[in-house]
């Protein structure tokens, strides 16, 4: 038994950190909700190698699992770094999957950064709802999936639209997972093509996150040999991830709200040493231990018990995101006042966890798939 | 990331399975409702069995009897005893964490005599620490150990929470041997035989009606001079021990205490409209976020105890999570079932009266939120009045203000 990250895991994470340490990213989170430009951190991403991440070599990728894609979207949570990995790495997971499809040309652009891919998802069906939906603009109701009619030489129309995409914004390449007769079917559009429309969505709340609406009406792109088994683990996989950068923006709320409750002082003595303030913080450091562990579940299971990794990624997205929020609240209440105004960075962090928490599909339906999972297992087992 | 054995050790595995196919028709039933003294015998034997196998203190050192092995030996038969469906052994408290300590502080002699029948369940141990006035704070017990000018001990007082008591051939008791001293500085443990004069133990029954604890009480009990483990007012030194092998006890086991998120679900499922409920499915998935976090958080305790590292305090956060997961799942198998659930015959209505207790257990939540705050943040401690005072002064003290 070995449990726990590699060498070279560790080397990754370190130089994750290393790369987004030269850049001012949660200053610039504060001034971007001000109207700034953010960095663009895609050279950074693309010298690091994280852009080929998860594209087989033969690719021009790195070969490597979805644990190293989780350490470096950890860093990049950790500091607020607005870099589009999380509309990245799931496209690119989609069209490394089976032969076909793209061609190596663009494969390799996409593994290089060259071209910047966005994942448009779906969310695969349940144990209640057989069919594959997406976000609604607003409220309960899921939309259907959009709607793929195969035409000649591979290529597909699709129509339909998803709202609130991370990172549709100024991709090169949309991956949209859609619905043809047999099932579904991942197909790759340009983001200028005919047809295609990205409407900016959000980014005001949490302008690190970027967010897009986008719509469908008759566009033609090329059809990808993924599987059925592939879109879904694409979708867990972006859970995965957003579990991952909300471990990082949790580790640094409870760093900076241990150092402020040792140095803060009422009735004589410092904050940290009353039980109310400490108990507290240690369930900042349960919930981010737990997140980490379910984690680490999610990456072994990704490469080693494929059918637990829609539990074991919807445990984490449920973990991480009810810890990010915890964490931000505390980080504010330990401050005091102070701590939700905008002198300090606390609100940047209760931003991101409040917007974190609502996509694809939300921590709740997370909670929802983690529960049918084990119920329909268990279903299955007797 | 790997959870799969190395050669070496499913080698291992397959042969304690193998063993445990061939013997496990000699095991005594988990959990039965019959005679006490005939489940203890036919439990007794079992352990005697383990033992002569080799499967009985696999880490401790070969020279006292052990397999000399690592602590990841001993989960695979802790794992493949699980997976037989067979209880393990007898005296888990005594060869895990007391047999352990006399090894680190016991004399030669206390060695040679005790450790041999411990370990095969012919004399069994109990843990004499906690006291109904001191269990957080164990360093203010008050049970009392004076010297006699023969070097012999007399001993006075009164410990609780104590499994196994009426039938333990030993017990390992934690007394104060010098009141007028700090409260950490004057205590001493020592080897006290369950059967000597002055010894009354008493059944302390719990919420699900079974005593599962005693209290012990001691009354003018003589001990021999060389009763006494590690060095005479050393005691909170070799509790120390106790309490870092009772961490790696609990880390060896902490795949998730028998609490596995596909135990529960399994209930659940059992109903199909339950299983459908958008209300249960929130609380269900709630609860198995926490219970499949402390089974693979086990795992990592497990890789780093592979590593030689012992479980610091943050190893305590899991007990908080096992016992809150486990209370979540039990209430809303309860919900789910109905009334049909707390029938005495139910597992459910053993765990859910079980549960209240275990929060207290091997330390309450906010003692351990307390150590795990100061051990591992790092923040400033609590103030404490109890610092640099006799322990006399302070228990007149306590009376003192108790009065006004």
């Amino acid at each position: 038994m070995n449990f726990d990250l590699s060498d070279e895991q560790v080397l990754l994470r370190e130089a994750a950190r290393d790369a987004f340490s030269r850049v001012r990213t949660v200053e610039a989170a504060r001034e971007a909700l001000e109207g700034a430009a953010l960095p663009d951190l895609w050279a950074t991403a693309q010298q690091a190698g994280w852009t080929g991440l998860l594209l087989d070599e033969q690719h021009g990728g790195a070969a490597l699992g979805a644990i190293d894609a989780m350490l470096v979207a950890a860093e990049a949570g950790r500091v607020l770094a607005s870099v589009p990995l999380l509309g990245h790495l799931p496209a690119t997971a989609i069209a490394n999957a089976g032969a076909g499809g793209l061609d190596e040309g663009t494969l390799g652009k996409l593994a290089s950064g060259e071209l910047r891919a966005a994942y448009v998802p779906a969310r695969p069906g349940d144990d209640v709802d057989p069919a594959w939906t997406t976000e609604p603009r607003s409220g309960r109701r899921r939309a259907p999936a959009p709607a793929v009619v195969r035409g000649d030489e591979g290529l597909a129309t699709v129509s339909g639209s998803v709202a609130w995409v991370p990172d549709a914004v100024g991709a090169d390449v949309l991956v949209a997972v859609g619905m043809e007769a047999g099932g579904p079917v991942a197909v790759a559009l340009g983001a200028s093509a005919e047809g295609v429309t990205v409407e900016p969505a959000g980014g005001v709340y949490d302008a690190t996150r970027p967010l897009g609406h986008v719509t469908f009406d008759d566009a033609c792109g090329r059809v990808l040999a993924a599987g059925e088994v592939e879109l879904r683990r694409a979708w867990f996989l972006a859970h995965a991830l957003i579990a991952a950068e909300s471990l990082g923006a949790v580790e640094e709320c409870l760093e900076r709200s241990v150092a402020y409750a040792k140095e803060r002082y009422t009735f004589g003595r410092a904050i940290g040493s009353y039980q109310a303030i400490k108990h507290a913080l240690t369930e900042v450091l349960r919930r981010q231990e737990n997140t980490r562990s379910l984690l680490y579940y999610a990456g072994w299971a990704y490469d080693s018990k494929p059918d637990e990794f829609a539990a074991a990624a919807s445990a984490a997205r449920a973990a991480g995101g009810a810890a990010l929020d915890f964490a931000a609240r505390e980080l504010i209440s330990v401050h005091g006042g102070i701590g939700a105004t905008w002198e300090h960075d606390a609100p940047l962090f209760f931003r991101r966890a409040q917007v974190s928490r609502r996509l694809l599909g939300g921590t709740g339906d997370a909670v929802d798939r983690l529960a049918g999972e084990l119920l329909t297992g268990a279903a299955a087992a007797a | 990331m790997d959870l799969n054995d190395t050669p070496e050790q499913a080698a291992y595995r397959a042969e304690v399975r193998a063993w445990l196919e061939q013997n496990a028709v000699h095991a005594p039933a988990t959990r039965g409702r019959g005679d006490e003294q005939e489940a203890v015998a036919a439990h007794r034997a079992w352990q005697r069995r383990l033992a002569e196998a080799g499967y009985v203190g696999v880490t401790w050192p070969a020279e006292h009897g052990g397999q000399g092995k690592g602590p990841l030996h001993q989960v695979v038969v802790n794992q493949e005893i699980a997976r037989a469906g067979v209880p393990g052994i007898l005296d888990a408290i005594g060869v895990g964490m007391l047999g352990p300590t006399l090894i680190a502080h016991g004399s030669d002699e206390q060695k040679q005599r005790y450790l041999a029948p411990m370990l095969h369940g012919d004399e069994v141990w109990c843990q004499l620490f906690s006291e109904p006035a001191a269990g957080s704070d164990l360093a203010g017990i008050q049970t009392r150990a004076r010297q006699e000018p023969d070097g012999s001990w007399r001993l006075s007082g009164q410990k609780v929470w104590t499994t196994n008591a009426q039938f333990a051939a030993y017990g390992l008791l934690l007394a104060r041997t010098d009141p007028d001293a700090h409260k950490h500085k004057g205590l001493t443990m020592f080897v006290v035989p369950m059967d000597a004069e002055g010894v009354t133990i008493r059944p302390l029954r719990q919420i699900s009606g079974e005593p599962e604890f005693n209290e012990v009480f001691f009354d003018d009990v003589k001990l021999a001079p060389d009763a006494a483990v590690g060095p005479v007012n050393g005691g909170w030194g070799v509790a120390l021990t106790t309490l870092m092998f009772e961490r790696l006890t609990i880390g060896a086991g902490s795949e998730g205490m028998g609490y596995r998120a596909d135990r529960f679900a399994a209930a659940i499922a059992s109903d199909p409209v339950a299983a459908k409920d958008p209300e249960v499915r929130a609380r269900f998935g709630a609860l198995a976020t926490e219970l499949l976090a402390l089974r693979f958080t086990g795992y990592r305790l497990l890789t780093a105890i592979s590593r030689g590292q012992i479980p610091g305090p943050e190893a305590g956060m899991g007990k908080i999570t096992a016992v809150n997961g486990a209370i979540a799942a039990g209430d809303l198998i309860a919900d789910v079932l109905g009334p049909e659930a707390l029938d005495p015959d139910s597992e459910w209505s053993y765990l859910i009266s079980f549960l209240p207790g275990l929060k207290s257990a091997g330390g309450t939540e906010e003692i351990l939120r307390n150590t795990v705050g100061e051990r591992v943040l790092g923040l400033p401690p609590e103030p404490r009045l109890d610092k640099g005072v006799p322990f006399s002064e302070l228990r007149a003290k306590e009376r003192q203000e108790v009065a006004s």
